[in-house]
């Protein structure tokens, strides 16, 4: 344990690229479902039938395979390059990926939680003269979002657990996983325990968040 | 709620020109979207210097990803008997082993964590939600590392044994799908009316006997759409094998990518062959489902739970599972066309449970 406690550094440093990938893979794939989501409903059937393949395609593609094609596909065969350093370069393009993927799965959510608001708001909305973009931004979506806290709490941590796979070759971002395969093929330190303490660190990451989007959803259920 | 047809009135004269106009607009991006991935895989770094309205930039380049020599191997037998079905075999034998697995684990360790002896109940919940809780990846990294971890903890010399990585994969599919598992089981058990299993034990039957031919039978059919999804999360995640070389599908795709140097086309022919497994096995999940919900009486159905005569389809007072599958196998439009038939408001609750992709890569 002494071996993997002074390798600390290297497990904080990891997990700080575990958490940045969460965090703006989080925030784009949240903007990104809601667009996807009012597509999906929204009036021009060209837009639902985009929304619809988008979804339905990402959705059911590995994650190995999105991630693989940003970092092969567009990084390398397309020359697009996001920052200067490579570092920096291979984590946009893993929270591109991510960002793609996991959008599809808040959509999916969000969907659901659409169809659990009673007709008679969107009826009500709707004699009241509000158009459709009213009506979703003013009483469909902040309803939905309500009742989908869970499922979203549950998608915001297999995002987290999901970044491991951004370390794939061809982008290769240093987060956790990769780190601690390094550790075990450098030898610094036994694998037990860099395997337990990085499960740790994992779990500290993951079980928080279950148990606050647990409290959340109940608190702000929708009585009906 | 029906979507659809219920958040914007039939459109009018101004909203159908609108609405148009949206269409052309939406056309047109796409168009550029298209646009520009066209160019950037039609031609190399190194060759695009020509201006952007010309006939060279726009033609087919013979080096460019969109060549017919690019996507002429996809045509051979070879490329398929070489690399394509032996790469399918592999994934579908891990997924398979697995799933059967998986399903082990998971009845197993469902079941333990209802126990009434308190040693065998939080074990059990410590390991369901200590493998639910970490990255399959990381998983599959132990296991890989398991004769390394014998030689440093017992002295056993690392040629003693290997893990290949077939078994890599397997385990890691097999502890992280099998915890999920695992939590959909013990749900679907406490869905159960009560007053089926006070009915079995009042006619005598032990508690074990209740469990395995009175409740977990009436549970696993009411699961049976959640454990279908979960199941297509699993063979997803098989596709994690590539990272540890393990010869499966995407990693023979690889393959013929590296040697063909048509990363685009290996790459939207995997997707596509990935794409119409996942989505067939949905199609399962949706008609299990719908055949569940057609069910009369059925007390195996979740929403009975609260004792209503559960018009609620799925998941009456915020069940952790059975609500994951109206997110997760909820395919386009057959599942919205089922929902339309539902009274509007009185379920659907997507409970905090595993939501869409609460698991799985």
């Amino acid at each position: 344990m002494e071996a993997f406690l002074s390798n600390i550094d290297r497990v904080v440093d990891g997990f700080s690229w575990t958490v940045r990938l969460t965090l703006f893979s989080a925030l784009f794939s949240f903007i990104l479902g809601i667009l996807l989501t009012a597509m999906r409903v929204s009036p021009v059937p060209l837009l639902r039938g985009l929304s619809t393949t988008y979804v339905e395609g990402v959705r059911n593609t590995p994650l190995t395979l999105v991630l693989l094609f940003c970092g092969l596909g567009l990084n390398s065969a397309l020359g697009l390059s996001l920052a200067d350093s490579v570092a920096l370069d291979v984590f946009w393009w893993g929270v591109i990926g991510l960002s793609a993927y996991t959008a599809c799965f808040v959509s999916e959510s969000l969907r659901s939680g659409i169809n659990t608001i009673p007709l008679g708001q969107v009826e009500a909305a709707r004699s009241l003269g509000l158009t459709f973009t009213q009506n979703l931004r003013l009483i469909v979506i902040p309803q939905a979002l309500r009742t989908v806290v869970g499922p979203l709490g549950s998608v915001l941590i297999a995002l987290t657990k999901n970044t491991t796979v951004a370390s794939v070759a061809g982008l290769g971002v240093q987060e956790a996983s990769r780190e601690m395969k390094l550790m075990f093929d450098q030898g610094v330190a036994p694998v037990l325990p860099t395997f337990v303490g990085f499960a740790i660190g994992f779990l500290i990451l993951t079980l928080p968040m279950g148990y606050f989007f647990g409290w959340l959803s109940k608190r702000v259920a929708v009585v009906r | 709620m029906s979507a659809q047809t219920v958040l914007f009135d039939v459109p009018g004269p101004r909203a159908r020109v609108r609405n148009t106009l949206y269409t052309v607009l939406t056309v047109f991006l796409a168009l550029i979207g298209t646009a520009v991935l066209y160019l950037g895989f039609n031609r190399t770094l190194s060759e695009r210097e020509s201006p952007l309205f010309s006939a060279q930039t726009w033609a087919v380049n013979p080096q460019g990803q969109w060549a017919a020599d690019k996507w002429e191997p996809f045509l051979r037998p070879d490329t398929w008997t070489g690399y394509v079905i032996p790469g399918l075999q592999n994934t579908l034998t891990a997924a398979l082993t697995a799933s059967v697995l998986a399903v082990v684990f998971g009845l197993v360790f469902g079941v333990g964590r209802l126990s009434e002896h308190w040693w065998i109940r939080v074990p059990s919940g410590a390991i369901v939600e200590f493998f639910r809780g970490i990255p399959l990846l990381m998983l599959i990294f132990f296991t890989m590392a398991l004769p390394i971890v014998a030689w440093q903890l017992f002295d056993i010399p690392t040629g003693t044994f290997q893990v290949s990585a077939l078994v890599a994969v397997v385990t890691g599919l097999t502890l992280y799908n099998g915890s999920v598992l695992a939590e959909v089981f013990r749900a679907g058990i406490n869905a159960v009316p009560p007053g089926q299993g006070e009915a079995a034990q009042s006619i005598g039957m032990t508690r074990t006997q209740t469990l395995w031919t009175i409740l977990i039978p009436q549970a696993v059919t009411s699961m049976m759409p959640a454990i279908v999804a979960q199941l297509v999360v699993l063979l997803k995640d098989s596709a994690l094998g590539y990272i540890i070389a393990f010869p499966e599908l995407l990693r023979s795709f690889t393959l013929i990518a590296t040697r063909e140097s048509n990363v685009i086309p290996a790459a939207i022919i995997c997707a596509l062959i990935y794409i119409v497994i996942n989505v067939s096995l949905s199609r399962v999940a949706i008609w299990l489902e719908r055949r569940n919900s057609g069910r009369g009486r059925s007390s195996a159905r979740p929403a009975a739970a609260n004792g209503a005569p559960a018009p609620v389809r799925e998941g009456a007072g915020g069940l952790p599972t059975p609500s994951g599958t109206a997110a997760e196998p909820g395919v386009g439009d057959t599942a919205t066309e089922s929902r339309t038939e539902e009274e509007p408001g009185d379920g659907d609750d997507p409970g905090p449970g595993k939501g869409p992709g609460g698991s799985g890569t």
